[in-house]
């Protein structure tokens, strides 16, 4: 492992079940420090690209490195940790024992640091998993995972089955936590606005393939939402360019990668949000969108 | 010492609601010459944004000449903005008034007034954006 190796790479992963492929030809480098968004309609493979990244499964092709190191069916990477949508704590066991289970089961543990996680939610040491609500059994889950003090940290919906409040503050925890450590973060999610705020990279899957990624701020700078009259495609625009076309009975709007070509003055041309990006990629493979919420 | 509020529905990118609000405390003098603005760490902790997103805001008010950032100490505040112009008692707001009189005697609703005022704030900024952008060409820095 060195500092200068990708918190993740993957090179043509795929993981196929008996029912089919889960995930196909995903190839991507999320650089160390990064807050990843991994975004997808359900059943799109974020959790199987997930559970393959924490080296829970077995790829059925490619690879991918954690910090440099190739996994692969050898277990769990030691610097990185996991956090899945079912979080793993025990309901009648208090937060004192979950935090002896978390020293006893990890040989790299930061009892002080996992300690101080948990006070700093006013959560009591004493009060049973059972008792506490979704957002406090999540910040336990948290301590759990970052007293083994991983260089990155994935975590499977962690906002899903939060409150507004509850989300709010798990995400101002895990950001701090980026600026303190420098920690990288890839946390799934199939609800846009929860995480383009804190976001700076996006992975987004459809299908079992991966659709886009890269930094946020490239990604929406390198694209344009084009607005004008109702017609058929504009002649002025190259068609390989264009992402995805729709219109009413007045007026057209396409998403295409920006390209430098002057338009008629009837035509504006925005910079798109991360939400026009993501539905305008995943209508335009076809999909069903019924899952897919653009907004909380 | 300022807090940053993020308006996730305003359509304004988060990087930019930081530096108007810094900015806008600055005119009305809730931020002096010499006064710290909060750490990343802070802002990410109080709101949930990214912090490339506080680090871009501040390099653009550090650009703009209004703050200075030191390494490891923080951000602080260089130079404060005219109060003048920007209160209700100025002449810029006097004239601004007595326009929204005159839209309101003409029978204009509030968003049509705010509608308005907006079009020709974005037709005004488009149009020196693009002078700018224009007179800039050619000339290599």
């Amino acid at each position: 492992m060195n500092n200068t190796s990708p918190a993740l790479e993957a090179i043509n992963l795929g993981k196929r079940y008996r029912r089919g492929w889960a995930l196909q030809d995903c190839s991507f480098s999320l650089p160390a420090g990064s807050v990843a968004a991994l975004v997808g309609p359900n059943g799109a493979g974020k959790s199987t690209l997930l559970t393959l990244a924490a080296g829970i499964a077995t790829a059925t092709t490619g690879s991918i490195a954690v910090l440099g190191d190739v996994t692969g069916g050898r277990g769990p990477h030691s610097r990185l940790a996991f956090l899945s949508q079912d979080q793993p704590l025990y309901r009648r066991f208090t937060v004192e024992e979950m935090l002896h289970f978390g020293r006893a089961m990890n040989g790299r543990w930061d009892e002080s640091y996992a300690r101080r996680l948990i006070q700093d939610c006013a959560i009591p040491f004493a009060a049973r998993i059972g008792t506490l609500s979704g957002g406090q059994r999540t910040r336990v889950a948290l301590a759990l995972a970052l007293g083994r003090r991983p260089a990155a940290l994935l975590l499977d919906e962690p906002l899903a089955s939060l409150d507004p409040l509850a989300r709010l503050e798990v995400m101002q925890a895990l950001l701090a936590e980026v600026v303190d450590t420098g920690i990288t973060l890839m946390l799934s999610s199939h609800v846009i606005a929860d995480v383009e705020d804190s976001c700076d990279h996006l992975l987004l899957l459809a299908d079992g393939r991966l659709q886009l990624d890269g930094p946020i701020d490239q990604l929406l700078a390198t694209h344009q939402l084009l607005t004008g009259p109702a017609g058929g495609q504009p002649g002025w625009l190259a068609g390989d360019a264009v992402v995805e076309t729709r219109s009413s009975t007045k007026q057209m709007t396409i998403l295409t990668r920006r390209t430098e070509v002057s338009r008629p003055s009837d035509w504006l041309a925005v910079e798109p949000t991360l939400q026009d990006l993501v539905l305008g990629y995943l209508r335009s493979g076809g999909r069903s969108q019924g899952e897919m919420e653009p907004a909380a | 010492m300022i807090e940053y509020r993020i308006d996730r529905r305003s359509g304004v990118a988060p990087y930019m609601q930081i530096v108007q609000q810094t900015r806008q405390a600055l005119r009305m003098g809730r931020l002096g010459v010499g006064d710290k603005l909060p750490t990343a760490r802070e802002v990410v902790a109080a709101t949930a944004i990214n912090p490339n997103t506080v680090l871009k805001a501040y390099r653009e008010l550090e650009h703009e000449g209004l703050i200075d950032s030191r390494a490891g100490v923080g951000a602080f505040v260089r130079r404060t903005l005219g109060r003048l112009e920007s209160s209700l008692e100025s002449p810029l707001a006097t004239d601004l008034r007595s326009w929204v009189m005159q839209a309101r005697e003409s029978e204009l609703e509030r968003p049509d007034i705010e509608a308005l005022v907006k079009a020709v704030i974005d037709l005004e900024f488009e149009c020196s954006t693009s002078t700018e952008a224009n007179a800039t060409e050619g000339t290599p820095s």
